[in-house]
C-alpha cells in the first residue's frame, strides 16, 4: 500500500513493483482511487465540472473504494495475490480533513477497510518540491489536487502550496497513528525503487504469524462467510481514533 | 460537519416515508399543491434524483454490480448532494422542502439488505433532520398488490433479488418488502415519526397531513394567494 501526496511518484513505484513482484513469481493486482468498474467513470465525470459538494465528495470516494474493496481486493487476497494499491483509505481521510470534514464521521464510513499489511508512505519535505514536479511533469496543476475547492490561494500555484502543506501535515500525523514506513522521495527514482523492494521482500518472506491472519468482517456483509485465508489484520478506525 | 438534529434553519422539511405502494407520493403530490395555492415558498427534493450520480446509479443497476455495501454508499452520495444542493440552500432561504423519500428509507432498505444499522445511521447523521418525518403504513398485502399488479415485471434492485432470499421475483419482493416494514416500524419511536394508517381514505389521511403541517407554518411567510 503506496500512500503519498500528488505528484510524488506512487504510480511509477507501483509500475516498478508490479514488474518485479512478477519477474519473482507473484501474480499480482493493483489498484487505486476511482478505478472502480462502479463508480470510477461517476466520480471522473463528476470532478470535471467542479461542482461536487464537500460531503458528496466523500462519500462518492468512499462508494468507489468499498467496490475496490469487495469486489478487487478480497477476492485477490484469497486467492493468494499481492495486492498493491496507490492510496489506501489514508488519503482519503486526509482529504476530508483538509476539508474541514468530521474525522469520526470519516473513519467511521472507512471503518470495514483491513489493515495492510505495510503502508509506505512516499514523503517529501516541503509543497514547494512538489511544485517543481507538477511543472516538470507537464501534466500542470489540477484542480482538486490544488484544493482549488477550498480557496487557499489566488491561483493554482498558491492554492496547490497551502494545500499540499495541509497534506502533509496530516500524513505526518498519521505517520504514528497508522504505523506509515515512511521512505523520503525527494531522492532518486532508483534509490526509493531499492529501498521499497527490500520493504516489500520483507514482507513477503516473512510471513505473519497465522493467529493474526484474520480478515474485518464487512460490517454490510455480516451472514456472509469470511474469506479462507489472508494476510490482513483486523482494525476497527473508530476505536482507535477514540482511545 | 453540522450533525442530524443540530441545524438551526428558519425554513421547514416535510418528509414522506413509507413501503412501495404505500400511496406516500400521492398524498405528498397533494400537500405540495395545497401549499403553492396558500403561496408559501415550496421546493420538492425526491429520493435518487442527484444529476451527479444519476448515470452510475443507471449503469450499476442495469449490469448489476452492487453490492449491499456500495448499493448503500452510493445512494449516500446521492443524498449529500441533494443535500448539499436542494435541501440546505432552500431551508436556510425560508422555504418549505419537500422530501418523497428520506434517510429512513436507507436505514430500511440497507438494514434489510444486511447492512449494520449503526453503520449506516453513521453514514447519514450530516443530514438535516425533519420538521415532520410521515411514515405512511400500509398493511403489507395492501402494499404488495397495489405494486405487483400495476408493473408488468418487478426489477431487480426493487425486488431485493440481488440478495438471493428467492429466485422468484415476487416472493423476493414479499420477503423484502415484509423486512423493511419491520425497520420503519422500529424506526417510529427511535426518530418519532409521524405514522399515518394508509389505509384509510385518500381524502381523510390529506386532511389529517394537512392539519398537522399547519402547526409549523408561519403565515407570515406567504407571498400572497395564488389564483
Amino acid at each position: 500500500m503506496i500512500e503519498g501526496t500528488d505528484g510524488v511518484g506512487r504510480s511509477t513505484h507501483i509500475a516498478l513493483l508490479r514488474t518485479w513482484l512478477e519477474s519473482r513469481g507473484h501474480a499480482v493486482l493493483d489498484t487505486g482511487m476511482t478505478r472502480s468498474v462502479l463508480a470510477g467513470r461517476g466520480l471522473k465525470e463528476a470532478k470535471q465540472g467542479h461542482t461536487l459538494g464537500r460531503l458528496t465528495m466523500q462519500l462518492f470516494y468512499a462508494t468507489d473504494f468499498i467496490d475496490r474493496l469487495e469486489n478487487e481486493m478480497f477476492p485477490a487476497l484469497r486467492a493468494g495475490f499481492v495486492v498493491l494499491t496507490d492510496r489506501y483509505i489514508y488519503s482519503a481521510i486526509a482529504r476530508a480533513e483538509v476539508r474541514g470534514i468530521d474525522s469520526a464521521w470519516i473513519r467511521s464510513i472507512y471503518s470495514m477497510a483491513f489493515v495492510p499489511d505495510a503502508i509506505f508512505y512516499l514523503r517529501i519535505s516541503s509543497p514547494q518540491h512538489l511544485v517543481e514536479r507538477v511543472v516538470s511533469s507537464g501534466r500542470g496543476f489540477d484542480y482538486w489536487e490544488s484544493g482549488m475547492d477550498l480557496h487557499l490561494g489566488e491561483d493554482f500555484h498558491d492554492s496547490f502550496v497551502a494545500y499540499q502543506a495541509r497534506m502533509l501535515k496530516v500524513f505526518d500525523r498519521m505517520t504514528s497513528e497508522y504505523g506509515f514506513h515512511v521512505l523520503n522521495a525527494s531522492r532518486s527514482v532508483r534509490s526509493v525503487a531499492a529501498d521499497l523492494r527490500r520493504a516489500v521482500a520483507k514482507v513477503i518472506d516473512e510471513p505473519r504469524p497465522s493467529a493474526e491472519e484474520k480478515v474485518s468482517l464487512l460490517p454490510a456483509l455480516k451472514e456472509k462467510p469470511a474469506p479462507a485465508k489472508t494476510a490482513v489484520n483486523v482494525v476497527d478506525l473508530n476505536k482507535e481514533a477514540l482511545s | 460537519m453540522i450533525s442530524y438534529g443540530q441545524h438551526q434553519f428558519p425554513g421547514k422539511l416535510f418528509v414522506v416515508e413509507g413501503t412501495d405502494g404505500s400511496g406516500k407520493s400521492t398524498q405528498l403530490g397533494l400537500l405540495h399543491q395545497w401549499l403553492k395555492s396558500e403561496g408559501y415558498p415550496v421546493f420538492f427534493s425526491e429520493w435518487n434524483s442527484s444529476p451527479l450520480v444519476k448515470d452510475t446509479t443507471k449503469r450499476a443497476k442495469k449490469r448489476h454490480l452492487f453490492t449491499p455495501a456500495t448499493f448503500s454508499m452510493l445512494h449516500a452520495t446521492d443524498f449529500a448532494d441533494r443535500t448539499e444542493r436542494d435541501i440546505i440552500p432552500p431551508l436556510k432561504a425560508g422555504a418549505i422542502v419537500l422530501a418523497d423519500r428520506y434517510i429512513y428509507t436507507a436505514f430500511a432498505r440497507d438494514v434489510a439488505r444486511g447492512c449494520d444499522r449503526a453503520w449506516v445511521r453513521d453514514i447519514y447523521s450530516f443530514a438535516v433532520k425533519p420538521t415532520v418525518a410521515f411514515f405512511f403504513r400500509a398493511p403489507l398485502d395492501v402494499a404488495i398488490d397495489r405494486i405487483v399488479s400495476g408493473r408488468p415485471h418487478l426489477k431487480y434492485y426493487e425486488a431485493g433479488l440481488d440478495v438471493g432470499w428467492s429466485d422468484e421475483p415476487e416472493e423476493s419482493f414479499t420477503i423484502f418488502q415484509g423486512k423493511i416494514l419491520a425497520e420503519y416500524d422500529r424506526m417510529v419511536s427511535e426518530f418519532g415519526l409521524t405514522v399515518i394508517d394508509a389505509s384509510r381514505s385518500i381524502e381523510r389521511q390529506q386532511r389529517e397531513m394537512r392539519l398537522l403541517i399547519s402547526q409549523h407554518l408561519n403565515k407570515k411567510k406567504r407571498r400572497g394567494k395564488a389564483h
